[in-house]
């Protein structure tokens, strides 16, 4: 299980705008360790699914040209306080991270 | 004969299903375009169309970013019916960073940091449900966040 993600949403009338922050070392397998000379094997983030109390509202797709610690934003519509929103990732070793928050 | 128009009308109906759904809905990773070497290799996997520039999309990223592992890019377009957003970086080993799928409830804006190796052109690219339309930016990169 990867590390929690951190989100926060400010509500603006109906719209939802929304910051992550997504602890992850995103190694693109070009890095190489400096003790061992040997490349750092790939570890990074391929997919977010931003889900919208069950729906999914927003999908990203990533390579490893995401930085560290992935952050990312994102907004949508028809949002109200008391909303849930649920970010979760899947990395290429095949680990994940889920979190929700209510919208307030 | 009758078998084989039937596999013929099989295989038009699952090609005809596959070109009705929305892009929207589609949730798979294009892993192909992320392995590509060469942008123009990228937009022809992802979008296999046309594109155009088009001072509709926004592209918010330094032109000098000091340190190439952490550059915050920003798209935002006020074009309708956004089905996706791109980010590709000409000059990086695999250019496609992100592309991030929409839904019809999303507004068009996306914020991402991302890695730059050297400095390079860097293009925001944003499909329609009509057309893909593109804004690009020269980025200088005094450190590169590629090698480590």
């Amino acid at each position: 299980m990867g590390s929690p993600i951190k989100i926060k949403v400010k509500l603006k009338g109906d719209v939802a705008e929304v910051k992550a922050l997504m602890p992850h070392p995103m190694e693109s397998g070009v890095r190489v360790n400096a003790d061992t000379g040997e490349a750092v094997p790939k570890h990074y983030i391929q997919e977010v699914v931003c889900k919208h109390n069950g729906n999914v509202v927003t999908t990203a797709f990533w390579g490893t040209g995401v930085s560290k610690d992935p952050y990312m934003a994102f907004t949508f519509k028809d949002a109200k306080a008391g909303d849930k929103l649920e970010i979760s990732w899947r990395d290429n070793t095949g680990d994940t991270s889920v979190s929700e928050v209510e919208i307030s | 004969m009758k078998l084989q128009r039937r596999a013929l009308m099989k295989s038009l109906l699952a090609a005809a299903a596959v070109l009705a759904v929305p892009r929207w809905l589609f949730a798979a990773r294009p892993d192909k375009a992320f392995d590509e070497k060469n942008a123009d290799a990228v937009m022809k996997d992802l979008f296999n169309s046309e594109f155009t520039e088009s001072d509709q999309v926004t592209l918010k990223i330094p032109d000098i970013a000091e340190n190439g592992a952490v550059v915050p890019v920003t798209v935002t377009t006020d074009l309708p019916n956004v089905e996706s957003i791109s980010v590709i970086v000409e000059n990086n080993p695999t250019p496609l960073a992100a592309m991030f799928a929409l839904s019809p409830q999303s507004i068009p804006e996306i914020s991402i940091r991302i890695k730059m190796g050297e400095s390079s052109v860097v293009r925001a690219v944003v499909k329609t449900d009509k057309n893909v339309y593109f804004a690009s930016k020269e980025v200088k990169v005094t450190i590169g966040g590629c090698g480590g």
